[in-house]
């Protein structure tokens, strides 16, 4: 159960509350780990990155002023250090890990869904839709985020969220076909 | 209705078939969902899609991990190196009810007190008779300690239907001797022991299957 909604808990951070720090920290530090580490794909970028956001959290929180959840607010802050984060990374590191994101086609698509159930498919599907169609999804399916939110947190208008998350949708029904799973849809 | 409109009207439902499926649709979307949903099997088998797809990223999500103590520790470590905070200009709600009680001349603050006694002891009353009372027979009551180690079982997770009710999801829990063990999350969503060991994978699936054809349930999915 919560005890402090976040509203209140930012509000005793935005008076230099440490306590409230470390029970904000407790309650959201996995999800924005989880956020950032599914945009760098780099497990101690991630790391360092959420430290850099809270400690955002921690100076800004008396400019909070409620206009979203503070979960949205959150996610945006990662959103924006995980982008500089990327933008700073050499171009050699992205393509090795561009590489490694890339499935080894040698198996044909029926052996490949023979060797694994539905859900790891669509598990390993979800992973290799691009960056911009991964964050969608995980907005709208993880962190449970409204249209209005996402918009919020992506930067885009609330019509763009609804065809951003069409698009994420279908390519990953291509991605599914391409191994041996037809939805029948788009 | 035209049948250009029927399908621009079906096109702008479909859109909001994930935000449904994750329960973040405000009431009078959400029924527009459904009452589409109940009308045309096509968007249904549309909607169990995208809730394979709302299920498939949890999983997801939840096999990441979370990161070391070391992030707290180095968040806190530079929260010490800040320049010390002034208190802040909002002054806090203890110092303006101080402000407020000695800006009231002595008579009226006389009364006043007199007044929050006598509704004090009112309620007090009220409250030693409430919990003296016997309890009544069949009164909800949760189970304080866990039977099982937190961890351990076989799990999934569930957002019942909006027209179950609490009397619904208790017989529901009951019946199937299922625990809640987490949430609900902001999407409504509970976690819920569904076993006591874990399940293969297929019988988990079956159960999950099996659950979902139940009418006092929204949404189930496996999880870990």
């Amino acid at each position: 159960m919560q005890t402090s909604s976040d509203d209140v808990l930012i509000s005793r951070i935005a008076n230099g509350d440490r306590l409230a720090m470390q029970v904000l920290f407790a309650r959201h530090h996995v999800r924005i780990y989880r956020f950032v580490l599914r945009l760098v794909r780099n497990e101690a970028t991630a790391e360092d990155l959420i430290s850099e956001v809270f400690l955002d959290v921690w100076r800004q929180a008396a400019k909070f002023e409620g206009r979203s959840q503070v979960s949205t607010w959150m996610l945006s802050i990662a959103r924006f250090k995980a982008l500089s984060a990327l933008r700073r990374r050499p171009e050699q590191e992205l393509d090795d890990e561009t590489a490694a994101a890339i499935e080894d086609h040698s198996d044909d698509p029926e052996v490949t869904l023979a060797k694994k159930d539905k859900g790891a498919v669509l598990r390993e599907c979800l992973t290799a839709l691009s960056a911009e169609h991964r964050e969608i999804v995980d907005l709208v399916y993880y962190h449970e985020k409204s249209v209005e939110e996402a918009a919020r947190i992506v930067g885009i208008p609330e019509a763009t969220v609804k065809t951003r998350m069409f698009y994420a949708r279908k390519k990953l029904s291509e991605l599914l076909k391409e191994r041996g799973i037809d939805r029948g849809w788009p | 209705m035209t049948s250009e409109h029927e399908a621009m009207e079906t096109d702008s439902i479909e859109a909001l078939l994930p935000w449904h499926a994750a329960g973040t649709l405000d009431r009078r979307d959400a029924e527009r969902v459904e009452a589409a949903l109940a009308a045309d099997p096509e968007l249904a088998r549309r909607y169990a899609l995208v809730c394979e797809e709302f299920g498939a990223t949890i999983a997801l999500n939840e096999s990441l991990g979370a990161p070391s103590a070391h992030a707290m520790q180095d968040l806190f470590a530079k929260i010490e190196a800040e320049p010390q905070r002034r208190p802040n200009v909002v002054r806090g709600l203890g110092a303006r009810i101080n402000d407020f009680f000695g800006s009231l001349p002595p008579r009226t603050l006389a009364w006043a007190t007199v007044a929050a006694v006598i509704a004090i002891t009112v309620q007090a009353g009220f409250i030693g008779v409430m919990a003296t009372k016997p309890p009544a027979i069949g009164r909800f009551e949760t189970a304080s300690a866990p039977t099982t180690a937190p961890g351990v079982g076989a799990f999934t997770i569930i957002r019942f239907a909006p027209q179950a009710t609490m009397d619904d999801i208790t017989k529901f829990l009951e019946m199937n001797h299922f625990n809640v063990v987490a949430g609900p999350s902001a999407g409504g969503l509970y976690k819920v022991r569904v076993a006591d060991k874990a399940l293969p994978q297929d019988e988990l699936g079956a159960l999950t299957q099996k659950l979902q054809q139940d009418k006092r349930v929204g949404f189930v999915a496996p999880t870990r």
